[in-house]
């Protein structure tokens, strides 16, 4: 347990050093939300509020930017810089590292989460949810699988220089077509399709339940259903191919 | 007591075999150097003996544990320095071993190892803005922050100049000092001989001579003289080089005139390396 705290400290302490991370998976979000939220956040979306609308979708990207692609990222580059490596040969157990690492990047979302929240109340009148209990439960799920994916996806890629480019290519579209910055019902068929399938869309669909009518989480069994059933497709494609050594040249 | 021992040590990477067969031992206190050209097999060894890689035949012992089920427990007493520096760069060299200080029950104190590996005026510099020497002697600060029995050194001072050489030198004869066991491996004849108290050299995967640096020139082709004669160059190779010398200066004297550049060669580990690690032994 005190070898959790210490790596703990350890990663907080790597992820404020890191601009690009602090950057592209923490500021970029709030950005988007002030930018998209003055473009139309006083129209009305589907029948609701448009800025309460924004920021549940805003929600859904700060999670695969946070969980998914930094963490994607970081993993590739510290495999392939050898430091995993590195740190298989000291006595930290790998369980240790692997759950302080992701503690990190749920600290760093939930942070992430506040923010938007304080920015939705401040610029835009966005009620604070109500549904608390059940908000922070689908923020875990949803933290956790995207984790995950992320781990996952950084099984699969084998350069360090490959990894942003990959990981963009995945989690920009996905974004996108997922609904994070619009609502998804104005997407042509094909698009549509492709949303039926990505966990993103599921995760923002049961953050809009909750935030937008006041659901709880146990009325929205299909959206957990998806949303756990990718996390466990990314929790087996990490312990099949995740390796602590880089892919030699 | 022997802190390492290896017999017939096998291991293959699909039809090519890098290890065939090795047998050594490293006694507890002592600089072993595991010296040979690059693609010989040093690095597939050393990472099997830190647990790294599985072998595929033979027994291994390290510290008395098989490496390949060793634990944490196991880990506390060893300390690794890889072929490459992998450190987070956003830290400092302090924060970085304070870091991993924390992984040890006992470690050293932190101070103490950046004195120990030449880094006070860096302490707090961040990794990223360290020189190539630098790094390589924060990356043996991190492999001793654990107070470790036994130090695996893989190639550390590849990439050197001759002066940061020198002080890595320095370096590893001090931790000698301090009763750790060492494994280096290199492909640099000058640093086996500098440091090691004893050597194997490997080559092809198979140990093709072994005992202490003096012991290896010894058996070592003959003795060189060479001098200029009428501006030409002569070369002798002599078992007898005391007969051979008096021969060739009391001629001299008796003629009144000097041996030009006259020079009398050891053989060097050097000669001993190519004419083992040059045929191949198929």
């Amino acid at each position: 347990m005190n070898l959790f705290w210490h790596e703990l400290k350890g990663e907080l302490l790597l992820y404020l050093r890191s601009r690009e991370l602090a950057f592209f998976t923490f500021l970029l979000p709030m950005i988007l939300f002030v930018l998209l939220g003055s473009a139309y956040g006083s129209d009305t979306i589907d029948g609701y509020d448009g800025a309460t609308f924004l920021e549940a979708g805003m929600i859904g990207y700060g999670a695969i930017s946070v969980a998914f692609a930094g963490l994607a990222i970081v993993l590739v580059i510290r495999r392939e810089a050898g430091v995993l490596k590195r740190l298989r040969a000291t006595p930290l157990p790998a369980p240790a590292y692997v759950t302080a690492l992701l503690t990190s990047y749920l600290v760093a979302f939930a942070l992430e989460v506040v923010a938007l929240v304080v920015l939705g109340k401040v610029l835009f009148g966005v009620e604070i949810p109500d549904e608390i209990p059940s908000l922070v439960l689908a923020l875990l799920l949803g933290v956790v699988s995207f984790c995950a994916l992320g781990i996952a996806i950084a099984a699969l890629i084998r350069s360090a220089e490959g990894a942003s480019a990959a990981v963009n290519a995945i989690y920009l579209p996905m974004a996108f077509i997922s609904g994070s910055f619009f609502s998804a019902h104005s997407f042509p068929g094909v698009l549509r399709g492709m949303a039926d399938v990505l966990p993103l869309t599921y995760f923002i669909r049961l953050v809009r339940a909750i935030m937008l009518d006041g659901e709880a989480i146990w009325t929205q069994g299909t959206n957990v259903a998806v949303l756990a059933a990718w996390g466990l497709v990314g929790v087996i494609i990490a312990v099949r191919a995740f390796r602590w050594e880089p892919h030699e040249g | 007591m022997n802190a390492i021992e290896v017999r017939g040590l096998r291991k293959s990477y699909g039809a090519l075999e890098a290890v065939r067969g090795l047998d050594f031992e490293v006694r507890s206190g002592e600089v072993f150097g595991l010296l040979g050209p690059n693609g010989a097999g040093k690095t597939t060894t050393v990472e099997i003996l830190e647990g790294y890689r599985k072998r595929d035949g033979g027994e291994v012992q390290v510290l008395g544990t098989d490496p390949a089920i060793a634990g944490g427990a196991w880990r506390e007493r060893i300390g690794v320095v890889l072929q490459s520096s992998a450190m987070y760069e956003t830290l400092t060299a302090a924060e970085m071993l304070r870091l991993f200080a924390g992984y040890y029950r006992e470690p050293r104190p932190v101070d103490e190892v950046v004195e120990l590996v030449g880094l006070r005026e860096k302490r707090d510099e961040r990794v990223r803005r360290l020189s190539g020497g630098q790094r390589r002697r924060l990356d043996l600060g991190l492999a001793l922050i654990g107070d470790p029995e036994l130090i695996f050194l893989d190639e550390p001072t590849t990439g050197f100049d001759p002066r940061a050489r020198r002080q890595a030198w320095e370096t590893i004869r001090g931790l000698r000092g301090l009763g750790k066991t060492i494994l280096l491996t290199t492909h640099y004849l000058d640093e086996a001989e500098q440091l090691a108290d004893r050597v194997a050299v490997i080559a092809h995967g198979q140990i093709v001579a072994s005992g202490k640096p003096s012991e290896l020139t010894g058996t070592a082709p003959a003795t060189e003289i060479r001098y200029r004669e009428n501006g030409r160059e002569v070369v002798l190779q002599t078992d007898e080089p005391t007969r051979v010398l008096n021969d060739l200066t009391g001629e001299a004297l008796a003629q009144r005139r000097e041996v030009e550049g006259l020079v009398v060669r050891r053989p060097s580990l050097e000669d001993v390396y190519l004419s083992l690690t040059e045929e191949s032994p198929e």
